[in-house]
């Protein structure tokens, strides 16, 4: 019996959705995610998801400095600079 | 009482810089080799290189050290070039106030907390050794100073046991209804299957609501899970850097993650699915 490979299920496919994006599957695991992703398209619909997810939230790091508090810094830095360097 | 901060706390002081806990993560190291302690972060204090000798620290260690680009940089802040100061501080400024959130609950103490690490870079940056990298250290001492303020305002938050608790358990990535039963036919396949979007307009995905349905869903994650999604997907930094500054181990930040990005995408599914 250990020898069949048995195919994963949707449920187990999905616990191993961030194991195969990090690439941290083991070769064997990974070959049995790509058959399974190969024949189910509801899968295939998950993986996709999942990685238009990452991208969505890799888009919400698009924000911009309140400018007083930059305003500050600098002004931080020139104080610094001056007893730091003697400027 | 828990301890107030437990970062690193595994790391036991002054023996090694670099402990390697089962599962593999860095948990010890540190620029200069210092320890924790509430004000490790304070570069005057740290002793240039306490532990040199100890291990090598290259970037096997696991922490790359300052990149030429960073050598550059810091040449340049050292010599007091306010230009470079400031591509730095545009560079990292909004990440630095994410990560001050995850510690206190309010903007103007995040901001307040900012302006103190960046005052303490400066004044370090004479001792920097180069050794981690430049933001590394940076997010280091806004952790350690946005901790001390969360303890001082009675909210302490350790990361690494949140951690542990957050990632025990059984958490499915998907509700099991969704599923074929045990017992039936093609048992655990859906039932209730995934529809693909890639109909959906690319402007309707990047609407000013489902921004904000996705950061509700991020915000209502427990602290550790939302630590680990907004360093890795929102930040994008890598599996060891967010490892390396939460404290938590290699196998908790990939669980983490995993119960983090598989809500956020249930929640973007139940959202796109509204007509």
């Amino acid at each position: 019996m250990a020898t069949v490979e048995e195919g994963l299920s949707c449920q187990e496919l999905v616990e191993l959705v961030t194991a195969y994006l990090e690439m941290t599957l083991p070769p064997r695991e990974q070959v049995r995610f790509e058959a399974h992703l190969a024949i189910c398209p509801g899968c295939t619909n998950y993986l996709a998801q999942m990685r238009e997810t990452i991208r969505l939230t890799g888009m919400l790091s698009e924000e911009t400095i309140p400018d007083d508090g930059k305003a500050k810094l600098l002004d931080a830095f020139r104080t610094w600079k001056h007893g730091h360097t003697g400027e | 009482m828990r301890p107030p901060a437990i970062y690193f706390r595994n790391a036991p002081r002054g023996t090694t810089d670099l402990q390697v806990n089962p599962e593999g993560a860095r948990v010890g190291r540190r620029e200069g080799g210092v320890d924790m302690g509430e004000d490790a972060d304070e570069p005057r204090q740290q002793p240039p290189v306490a532990t040199a000798g100890a291990l090598p620290l290259g970037p096997e260690s696991g922490d790359p050290p300052a990149t030429p680009d960073e050598q550059m940089l810091l040449a340049a802040l050292r010599g007091g070039d306010e230009a470079a100061f400031e591509t730095l501080v545009n560079a990292h400024y909004v990440a630095m106030l994410r990560v001050a959130l995850l510690y206190v609950r309010n903007r103007a103490v995040a901001e307040e907390v900012i302006q103190e690490t960046w005052l303490a870079v400066l004044q370090g940056l004479a001792r920097f050794e180069g050794r981690s990298s430049l933001k590394t250290w940076i997010f280091r001492i806004l952790a350690n100073r946005a901790r001390t303020r969360a303890v001082r305002e009675g909210r302490s938050v350790p990361f690494s046991a949140l951690a542990s608790q957050e990632a025990e358990g059984d958490e499915p990535a998907v509700e099991p209804e969704r599923f074929r039963p045990a017992d039936a036919r093609w048992p655990r396949h859906w039932a209730s299957a995934p529809q693909s979007w890639g109909e959906i307009p690319e402007e309707r995905m990047l609407a000013l609501e489902t921004r904000e349905r996705l950061r509700l869903a991020i915000e209502a994650l427990p602290l550790a899970q939302r630590a680990v999604i907004t360093l890795r997907d929102i930040e994008g930094w890598d599996a060891e850097e967010v490892s390396g500054h939460l404290g938590v181990t290699d196998g908790n930040q990939r669980v983490l993650l995993h119960r983090a990005r598989s809500k956020v995408r249930a929640a973007l599914e139940r959202y796109l699915a509204e007509v």
